[in-house]
């Protein structure tokens, strides 16, 4: 978020002063637009001040401490230790035989664009028009009545990335989200200052949709020829842009003639500056070890950097190639040949990721998975220890809390239980790596988003008053 | 390549030969029967048959003997409604025998006569613990998903066991096949019950059937009578209401439900019914306007209200390759108020009563056919696994294509 911040800073400066207006300059791309147009109004909702008291802790970290305190107040983590003394007012939540982890973040969620119930008008995750659209925002198909919201933080989920589908080679920004129940709006949701994604993707599926059109992309190379034209233009489209900054900061006040005329606007263009730019960060689907390699290559020829691959069902073939250009892996724990190019999926891409020293990510891509990862991490760390491997199930949480918040770019504010980090805590019945184990309490900075078994309304507005739910009052 | 030649030899020679008697000693036994839990107890295996259960059975001479260590012992998990064997491949274009297209033959359709035993996810399901499936078309052109079949997945030429069963869509499924309305669903699966009591009849004669083909009512016939057992793809309260009612003016039909999201809503009226459900304990979503109602508990309502339940995927989510998913679902109904005992009956013994192969299968108890499996753990957390399988009192080693690129990639073998 740091960078993003900066080259936001950066982009201002560019321009000449950040206007706010709404004839801003339009210089100012994809830094300013999200920030200053199209803000998040998300609050943080108040909580008290509240002690874990003697749990087991997994940080997120890598970290795991026994019979632990954590304390929380004012949307923080304020310490983790022992016989740690409750401030004024304090509630105190007996975590004893229980387990207080870093809330999960799930990288790869579709909720709200693909929401429940799913008819034919709430279908609004694929703008599959064009290969190309990487104008549209995931955030302005999010439907904040969801109920998949809710199902999810009963799951442990404190922060979600939604993404556009996978049907074009560039389908959209994509938007991290605070699970915020209740929410009227998108923007009451969006996590503040994250940076918004692009969402890429390889193989079959634009070459599926796009070929059966008996147009571009239809095959493999056909993709890669599409990221790169696409790449070119907007290397081409920021020439202009700089062209443009450059004779207007030349310009004096007695300066003769008109002003120069900016470029016109290219909302597909900007996106793809923005990536060029790293204020936007890639989230790229894309599944086999071959097609991977080939967009790393694509990336190294256009200079930009890749934040994660998702699904990367072959990641483990690369382990070490991911590993050395810092890309983060998104993956399931155990999906498979539901398609030719996740035919080589096994139980040990996740655990082989991290071995190689790699940033794994367990991810959902589910309604109904993301209300369990915990229990996809379980799998994935078992499968790990019976293969041979070394892995602590401290470490194994980085999986689900401080990785993803990596690829997303959220790491400085949440992802882990450290001092000073947002206080998104999740506490478990028993060990969350059992299936037995449930999310009793989920706190979002601070705030008691869910309650196992309290008794309230359904906090979506689609749920409430139907007859079934009124039956059972 | 040292490691690609061994994997030839090795699959070729799979299941070990039936010949000695196999002594699985020191677990804990979950005989799903009378007998109850018996901790460190024993499992014999004779001639494919399990030869006794108990504590301290002495090995018989020549006997081969697996120690299960302290983990556990169970009966091998019956898939309650999956599609293993029908495609290699669900996607990518690929050939998928689950999946027909067109009216031109829908109930006749027979998943015996796809299923190979030969896929990959064969042996990827069955080193998981899962030895038996109930198989299913997903799709055909009209109301009827044809037929499904029994399996077992011990991956061998005669793999097919039991009887048949019929899928019959009578939700939104059914109503988006027949034109769009539940209103014309249930008059033309009657008339179709009608054409198939009256076949060969007014097939011969020249007349037809009103709403089934000639082949779909020679293939529906023998379920119309009561013979055999339809499968019913319903989710909404007053669909089972529907069906209750059509069950009570056709009390010779055997029915199960696979589904049922609603279900927790009609409990009492279905357990007195006596129509079994088949659950998926994490449909918990209103994902359609037919499953508002859906929530985690159903499996543990249902159950608690006297239904007989089996647990598997819903028919929207069932598929050819995640069949082991089985045991997460039961584990997560446990989770959910389920009793364990219940919950691990709804992945063996119960799915083994509903499609009527008890008798053989989903206990432990001698006599029955010896789909055993010795776990490193309660078979129901996401964390265990197995460490043996049998099948038919045939030993299979814990090997499929995954283990395979498991162990060509494993960093831990650098």
């Amino acid at each position: 978020m740091r960078a993003y911040l900066a080259a936001a800073a950066a982009a201002c400066l560019f321009a000449g002063g950040c206007a706010t207006s709404g004839d801003a300059d339009p210089a100012q791309l994809t830094a300013s637009a999200p920030a200053a147009v199209y803000p998040s109004t998300y609050v943080r909702r108040p909580g008290p001040p509240t002690l874990f008291r003697g749990g087991t802790i997994l940080d997120g970290a890598g970290g795991e401490f026994a019979a632990a305190d954590l304390l929380i107040a004012d949307g923080r983590v304020v310490a983790l230790g022992q016989n740690l003394a409750a401030p004024q007012g304090a509630e105190i939540v007996d975590a004893q035989g229980r387990y207080v982890t870093a809330g999960i973040i799930d990288a790869h969620s579709h909720l709200g664009v693909y929401p429940s119930p799913s008819i034919q008008a709430t279908s609004d995750g694929n703008e599959a028009t064009q290969p190309n659209t990487a104008e549209v925002w995931a955030e302005h198909s999010v439907w904040p009545m969801d109920p998949g919201f809710e199902r999810a933080v009963a799951g442990g989920i404190t922060a979600l990335h939604i993404l556009p589908g996978s049907a074009n080679l560039f389908g959209g920004r994509g938007v991290t989200l605070r699970p915020v129940l209740g929410a009227r709006t998108v923007q009451e949701m969006k996590f503040p200052d994250a940076p918004q994604s692009l969402k890429m993707a390889c193989g079959e599926n634009p070459s599926r949709v796009y070929g059966s059109r008996n147009s571009s992309p239809a095959t493999g190379m056909g993709n890669v020829a599409g990221y790169r034209q696409s790449f070119a233009q907007a290397q081409e489209y920021r020439r202009n842009w700089a062209r443009y900054r450059e004779r207007m900061a030349a310009r004096t006040a007695d300066s003769e003639g008109d002003p120069p005329t900016p470029p016109d606007r290219n909302l597909e263009l900007e996106t793809l500056v923005g990536v060029l730019e790293g204020e936007i960060v890639l989230q790229w689907h894309c599944y086999r070890a071959d097609e991977m390699a080939i967009a790393i290559d694509v990336a190294r020829e256009f200079g930009f950097r890749i934040s994660a691959f998702h699904h990367a069902v072959e990641a483990y073939k690369i382990a070490d190639i991911l590993a050395q250009e810092n890309i983060c892996a998104a993956m399931w724990a155990d999906w498979w040949g539901f398609k030719i190019e996740a035919y080589d999926g096994i139980r040990e891409n996740i655990p082989f990721v991290h071995a190689a020293g790699g940033c794994a990510i367990v991810h959902s891509d589910s309604d109904v998975g993301i209300q369990r990862l915990n229990q996809e991490a379980a799998k994935a760390l078992s499968d790990a220890r019976r293969a041979g491997l070394t892995i602590s199930r401290a470490e194994a949480w980085t999986w689900l809390s401080r990785n993803p918040a990596r690829a997303l770019g959220i790491d400085d504010v949440t992802g882990t239980l450290e001092v000073g980090k947002a206080a998104d805590v999740v506490l478990w019945s028993a060990d969350p790596f059992s299936t037995y184990a449930v999310a009793e309490r989920v706190y979002v900075e601070g705030a008691l988003m869910h309650q196992r078994g309290a008794a309230r309304s359904p906090p979506s507005d689609f749920e409430l008053g139907q007859s079934y739910w009124e039956a059972g009052q | 390549m040292k490691t690609f030649a061994v994997f030839v030899f090795s699959l070729l020679s799979a299941a070990a030969a039936v010949a000695e008697p196999i002594l699985i000693r020191d677990g804990r036994v979950v005989t799903n029967a009378a007998a109850g839990v018996i901790e460190n107890g024993d499992v014999l295996i004779d001639n494919g048959r399990i030869a006794a259960v108990g504590a301290d059975i002495a090995a018989p001479r020549g006997a081969r003997i697996i120690d299960a260590d302290g983990g556990w012992i169970t009966p091998g998990v019956f898939a309650a409604m999956s599609q293993v064997g029908l495609n290699e491949i669900s996607g990518s274009g690929a050939p998928d025998d689950a999946s027909i297209s067109g009216d031109r033959v829908s109930a006749a359709v027979d998943a015996r006569r796809a299923f190979n035993p030969g896929v990959s996810a064969v042996p990827v399901t069955r080193i998981e613990g899962v030895t038996r499936a109930a198989i299913a078309p997903a799709a055909t052109g009209t109301m009827f998903s044809g037929q499904g079949a029994l399996v077992s997945l011990d991956g061998r030429p005669d793999s097919v066991f039991g009887r048949p069963f019929l899928i019959v869509e009578l939700g939104e499924t059914g109503a988006g096949r027949v034109g769009g309305s539940r209103a014309a669903l249930w008059p033309l699966f009657e008339a179709a019950l009608r054409d198939a009591l009256e076949y060969p009849g007014r097939y011969r004669s020249g007349q037809g059937g009103v709403v089934l083909n000639e082949i779909d009512a020679a293939a529906v016939q023998s379920y119309a009578r009561g013979h055999g057992l339809i499968v019913v793809h319903i989710d909404r309260a007053a669909d089972i209401r529907e069906l209750i009612r059509f069950k009570r003016a056709n009390p010779a039909l055997r029915l199960v439900i696979h589904g049922g999201a609603e279900a927790w809503l009609v409990a009492g009226e279905l357990a007195a019914a006596g129509i079994p459900v088949i659950v998926d304990p994490m449909a918990n979503l209103p994902d359609r306007l037919e499953r508002l109602a859906a929530r985690l508990d159903n499996a543990a309502l249902l159950h608690a209200a006297g239904v007989t339940i089996a647990i598997a995927p819903s028919s929207e989510t069932m598929d050819a390759h995640q069949a082991r998913l089985a045991l997460q679902l039961a584990g997560n109904a446990v989770a959910n108020g389920l009793p364990w005992d219940a919950a691990f009956a709804a992945i063996t013994r119960t799915p083994a009563e509903i499609f009527g192969v008890s008798t053989d299968l989903g206990v432990l108890e001698r006599g029955r056919i010896a789909d055993v499996v010795v776990w490193d753990g309660d078979p129901l957390e996401v964390s265990s696994a197995p460490t043996a399988v049998f099948v038919s009192g045939r030993d299979y080693p814990l090997v499929s294509r995954q283990t395979r690129l498991r162990d060509r990639y494993n960093p831990a073998n650098d």
